[in-house]
């Protein structure tokens, strides 16, 4: 009985804010002024803007879901390249300073991201790389690829070092192994990390907002904030459009949840 | 974040793969390792150390902290920052540790309960937030249109009363990550071996007795470590003061992170933004060595 009550109270909590964001979204502009709890006319005519983008705030919403989507894949590509290849370093070449790597990466991971933001601008200022998408990726690959190089280094440590010592029997040099060895016994954590760091770039919101100006260069959650600043503040565009970038991140979670091993859903994740 | 068991030896695991198959690298071993680890150096280098120095020389002027706490601000935000810390950390993690025993019931229910429980986790921070902005508007958000048709009364001024905004943050930062830090906590209890509970039956614990003796001693390296990772991250985020109170009402629901923003960039000062920010640091360094010193512990790694 009281777990009923404690379930039922969890669903009530997790939900009001999502029903919120559908019920504005299922509302015309002017009934979202209003005292109602359950909408009063629903229809899909907000999503049907979000899609033709026929309201001047969504004008390039596609663009820039096609920006957050291009920056998203980068940085995940960056950060599988750049953390395997260090982590390979560090646990297979196994290279005396590999310590000092390690600790690199735990000394970025616990600096908050927010508290590099202002020297990064004035830096990308100093190089012209403002209103530049690769300044955003550099910043996430930054923050992404401590993580990815700690979860290689745990996963890989299942991978018996015999392999290696049979292949360089065998006449194999280190990038062989690499690409022959060690990246096809790294595939789960692979699909992890590459996750992991799609999904911390598609929900970056402050890099974004401060290095981004032109409304064609921004990514989607740059672009929403945006709207919040209109003096018409047309809630439920906004609120369409809200749900319409937040359903691809909610299909990678459910869909990658039983894949991915308890330890490394975990990270995917850090805010 | 993973959790090894206490019983096994972490350092005496370490030492054996350590010891197996270590050699000597032979010169091209080593030019490789070179061009495999440089393009992360160059990361590192430029985007971490380049960045620190800079933001180090920014903050340097000790006439911009005289001006910093003159600021009638800062005071306010800082004692945000400490609220901030303590009650929304602590209280989510306190639960998240309570509902992970909830979560670890068996059956159907408590598994879909779950895939609902974890949504405000896959939605993305900012979306949720700004529906909750919205949801606490006093005239025509959903919680007062709730309270007014239930109860035919007014709802409180949730985001234009500095205590309820500050409050209204707290209340989304708990929502935004109970989800994570409960599935985290589920790892870890999942870990601790069932033969120790059952044995603790065998001799007629009560369930209270297992959590206590059993539960609470086994997790607690975790929760530490939970709560001090937690720590560093609420100390530097951004994104829910922002969307939920903006800072307001007058600037009285500002933390250090999001003080610092608005100093560099909207009142247009960096050295004064960055002076607010280093000024975190008697916080975060504390944090993070105690941090260090539990991972170095291995019983928890990251």
């Amino acid at each position: 009985m009281a777990a009923a009550a404690l379930g039922a109270f969890l669903i009530v909590w997790s939900l009001v804010p999502l029903y919120n964001m559908v019920r504005v979204a299922l509302q015309e502009k002017e009934d979202v002024f209003s005292s109602n709890v359950i909408p009063v006319a629903p229809s899909l005519h907000s999503f049907w803007t979000v899609f033709d983008t026929s309201y001047w705030l969504l004008a390039k919403f596609w663009t820039q879901m096609s920006n957050s989507f291009w920056i998203g894949v980068v940085v995940a590509s960056l950060t599988l390249i750049i953390g395997t290849l260090t982590s390979f370093t560090i646990s297979r070449l196994r290279i005396r300073q590999g310590w000092m790597l390690t600790n690199a990466a735990l000394m970025t991971y616990v600096i908050p991201m927010s508290f590099l933001a202002i020297p990064f601008y004035g830096i990308m200022g100093k190089y012209g790389m403002t209103d530049n998408p690769l300044a955003v990726i550099a910043v996430e690959v930054t923050f992404a690829t401590p993580y990815a190089i700690f979860i290689f280094q745990q996963y890989g440590a299942s991978i018996p070092y015999e392999l290696d010592e049979a292949a360089r029997i065998d006449g194999a040099s280190p990038p062989q192994i690499f690409l022959l060895i060690y990246l096809p016994l790294m595939a789960p954590a692979l699909v992890a990390i590459g996750t992991y760091a799609l999904l911390l770039s598609w929900n970056e919101y402050l890099y974004a907002f401060l290095l981004l100006s032109t409304e064609g260069k921004l990514t989607v959650p740059v672009g929403l904030g945006k709207f919040l600043n209109s003096d018409e503040a047309p809630w439920n565009y906004l609120m369409a459009a809200a749900i319409v970038y937040a359903i691809p991140p909610m299909v990678i979670y459910y869909a990658f949840r039983r894949k991915m091993s308890t330890g490394l859903t975990m990270g995917g994740v850090k805010g | 974040m993973a959790v090894t068991s206490t019983i096994e030896n972490p350092a005496l695991a370490r030492a054996q793969t350590r010891s197996v198959g270590w050699r000597r690298l032979t010169r091209s071993d080593r030019l490789w390792a070179l061009a495999f680890a440089t393009p992360y150096v160059l990361v590192f280098a430029a985007f971490v150390i380049y960045p620190i120095c800079f933001g180090l020389w920014l903050g340097s002027d000790p006439a911009t902290y005289r001006q910093l706490f003159a600021d009638p601000v800062y005071p306010s935000a800082l004692r945000n920052t400490l609220i901030y810390l303590t009650v929304a950390v602590n209280l989510k993690l306190f639960l998240a540790l309570l509902l992970s025993g909830f979560f670890m019931r068996k059956g159907w229910l408590t598994k879909g309960l779950l895939v609902i429980f974890i949504l405000p986790w896959a939605v993305p921070a900012i979306p949720g937030y700004i529906s909750i902005h919205w949801m606490l508007n006093s005239q025509w958000g959903l919680l007062n249109n709730a309270i007014w048709s239930l109860l035919q009364a007014d709802g409180p001024p949730w985001l234009d009363n500095s205590a309820l905004a500050l409050g209204s943050v707290i209340y989304a930062h708990i929502w935004k990550w109970l989800p994570f830090w409960t599935i985290i906590l589920m790892a870890g209890r999942m870990a601790i071996p069932l033969e120790l509970y059952e044995a603790a039956k065998v001799d007629g614990a009560s369930a209270l007795d297992l959590f206590r003796h059993i539960t609470v001693p086994m997790l607690a390296s975790l929760y530490l470590v939970c709560t001090l990772l937690s720590s560093i991250w609420a100390l530097g985020d951004f994104n829910a003061v922002r969307f939920i109170s903006g800072g307001g009402p007058a600037l009285s629901t500002h933390v250090l992170a999001t003080l610092g923003i608005r100093n560099a960039f909207e009142i247009g000062n960096p050295p004064l933004g960055m002076a607010t920010v280093l000024s975190a640091l008697p916080l975060l360094i504390p944090l993070v060595i105690l941090l260090m010193r539990q991972l170095k512990k291995g019983q928890v790694q990251l």
